[in-house]
């Protein structure tokens, strides 16, 4: 049974897939989401909107999906637990769903503290697990968290996220073993930069047999400069980058950091999709949506399948 | 027990004043366990009152005294003939305790002297922390005697979430997560297969969220 | 009144001590590591910062409490810790709670004074 995503349909067809995100603004203007989503137009196969990312107010990721499906995207709408109750979140997946956004990646969400609004009340009536669950059965049983029916199903290929750099490290495997089970379709991965440890995580979850019940996307992300690396590995949680990537920035020449960092992407790309199990990769280039189609080419993904629907 | 921290001190000083007569009322239960308003706290706030307007040259009488606890209408009732003089109380109990007492003192101006923070237990001599949300639906048979609920920051079921480093919170580096806890317990009794089990939904309508909550014992009532 | 060791000096004493009157307050205790009550000093210690903290936030000053520590047999020391104290404490002034005129009741309780009426 298949969803009306594009996503999914690329992902079966067995095609290295390439998705990347959008973050919507601090504000009402749509063009702002027009802007970043012309960046990517064509190198990607789906793109996710991040919903209040780091507990910062920005435009819904409901809208902005809307915005950018308007566009001819195919929208990984996000959803976070920190902000809404069963009532809003099954409502909004109904909502979603009725505007033909297909994919929903289901998250907890980064605690409220690293935001602007430190001082809101954190709702996480469920948690991410409990919301895969409730969007299967809502799609595949057409019932709601309380057993009543779901009178038109959503349509929606369920993906989430997982942290192979976060402890406890022995169970990570299991957790996304767990999230299969619980409906899960899809994993976006956070960046990978310490590919070793990701070989190793990618080699539990295989044990598991994860692998093959679904698709695995390995998060990159392309480093800017040697600050925003430093960044990354020190002020970020649950991020893992290895010294020597930061010392192959360094000793890059004046002004050149940037490229390296682009070279370096694309040979973590290269190294990640020979590891097996790993279905596509999930390129966030934040505030550098530029950067993705000349790493999409560089690495060989361009141009993108164009998988027509039946 | 109920933990509490005294207020600070200039928001004291704020609410009292309009008083000159002040009956500072400690507890002896759990504020005095925490030692944040029990007699003691109560001889030191009183002093650091008296000094404080004795600076300003405002007089101040402060009253002291310590109810075996403030939460039951029988030990609050106590405090009348003191409470009769005053121009105000000023309760170091916690929450319930103060409205007890301004439920008892229908005329009289009650003001907290604490915030009420958590219910938690002691750690070490001087530290106390969180322990329990008072969920009204406890499962601490499943997680091995750990609360989710209360102990991790974002009260999830199945975790933990991809903030944990290093066996810590990602909103704290000293507060270890929950779920980290939950999962060496696990090794340790050697129940790794239960981390697979996938926790249900919560029905939060037994805790706060489904309303203001009583119990009662029909056949203690009199 | 007499205490066997400065960990039995309780912050309320301290507190009293300056609410009667006392312009500044000072303990001298053992050596650090030298108690004869094991950590009885370091006790006393923190409670002195506690009491500089209480004394700051009610307008009296930190500045008026503080904590020595010297052994039995430095009586030069000691005449230094007496003679830097009163310096101290006349920099400072006099304890601004002390009233010239009508006083609330209160603080003319003496510290033995028993606080329940």
């Amino acid at each position: 049974m298949s969803t009306g995503s594009n996503l999914e349909r690329v992902l079966k067809s067995g095609v290295f897939a390439v998705t990347s995100e959008c973050g919507p603004p601090r504000g009402a203007d749509p063009e702002a989401v027009k802007k970043k989503g012309a960046f990517l137009k064509g190198y990607v196969d789906a793109v996710n909107v991040t919903d209040n990312q780091t507990s910062v107010v920005r435009m819904s990721s409901l809208s902005a999906s809307l915005i950018l499906k308007e566009m001819g995207f195919d929208p990984v709408m996000q959803m976070v637990c920190r902000d809404r109750n069963r009532i809003a979140i099954q409502s909004d997946i109904l909502g979603a769903a009725a505007l033909g956004i297909s994919n929903l990646l289901c998250l907890s969400g980064d605690h409220q503290s690293f935001g602007d609004h430190p001082s809101a009340k954190n709702v996480f009536d469920i948690d991410s697990i409990q919301l895969i669950r409730t969007v299967k059965r809502m799609r595949d049983e057409g019932k709601f968290i309380s057993g009543e029916e779901v009178k038109g199903r959503p349509d929606i290929f369920i993906g989430c996220a997982e942290n192979p750099f976060a402890d406890p490290f022995e169970i990570r495997a299991m957790r996304l073993a767990k999230k299969a089970a619980a409906g899960a379709q899809f994993v976006q991965t956070q960046c990978v930069f310490n590919v070793e440890k990701f070989g190793k995580w990618m080699e539990m979850v295989r044990d598991l047999g994860v692998h093959e019940k679904m698709y695995i996307l390995a998060g990159i992300t392309p480093l800017k400069s040697i600050g925003m690396a430093r960044y990354m590995k020190t002020s970020v949680p649950g991020m893992d980058v290895p010294e020597e990537m930061i010392d192959r920035l360094k000793s890059a020449s004046e002004g050149k950091a940037a490229d390296e960092g682009i070279r370096i992407c694309v040979e973590l790309i290269e190294k990640v999709r020979a590891i097996k199990g790993v279905a596509g990769i999930h390129i966030m280039a934040i505030e550098w949506e530029q950067k993705v189609r000349d790493i999409v080419e560089a690495a060989g993904l361009y141009p993108r399948p164009a998988i027509n629907r039946l | 027990m109920i933990v509490a921290n005294r207020k600070p001190f200039e928001e004291i000083m704020d609410m009292l004043k309009p008083y000159a007569k002040i009956l500072l009322l400690g507890c002896n239960e759990c504020v005095t366990v925490c030692s944040a308003g029990g007699a003691k706290e109560v001889s030191v706030l009183a002093s650091e009152i008296r000094l404080s307007r004795a600076k300003d040259g405002i007089p101040v009488e402060v009253k002291e005294h310590t109810l075996e606890r403030q939460c039951d209408p029988e030990y609050a009732t106590e405090a009348k003939p003191l409470v009769d003089e005053c121009d105000a109380v000023l309760s170091m109990a916690c929450g319930c305790g103060v409205q007890s007492v301004a439920e008892a003192y229908r005329s009289k101006y009650v003001i907290p002297a604490v915030n009420t923070t958590f219910m938690g237990s002691s750690e070490e001599q001087g530290v106390w922390k969180e322990r329990c949300q008072g969920c009204g639906n406890c499962i601490l048979d499943r997680t091995l005697g750990i609360c989710p609920v209360s102990r991790c920051a974002k009260s999830i079921f199945n975790g933990p979430c991809g903030g944990s480093q290093g066996g810590m919170c990602e909103i704290d580096k000293e507060l270890p997560c929950a779920w980290q806890l939950i999962v060496d317990r696990l090794k340790e009794m050697d129940m790794m297969e239960k981390y697979l089990e996938i926790q249900p939904v919560k029905d939060w309508s037994t805790s706060r969220d489904g309303g203001p909550r009583k119990r009662i014992r029909e056949d203690l009532r009199i | 009144m007499k205490v066997p060791c400065t960990g039995r000096v309780d912050i309320i004493l301290i507190l009293k001590a300056i609410e009667n009157g006392a312009d500044g307050v000072y303990l001298v205790g053992c050596l650090e590591g030298d108690c004869h009550f094991l950590t009885g000093n370091l006790k006393a210690r923190k409670r002195v910062e506690y009491a500089k903290q209480l004394l700051d936030e009610s307008g009296i000053g930190g500045g008026r409490v503080e904590m020595y520590n010297l052994s039995a047999a430095e009586g030069q020391r000691f005449a230094e810790a007496a003679r830097e104290m009163t310096e101290k404490i006349r920099a400072l002034g006099p304890n601004p709670a002390k009233q010239q005129g009508p006083r609330g009741q209160g603080a003319k309780r003496t510290a033995l004074e028993p606080s329940n009426p």
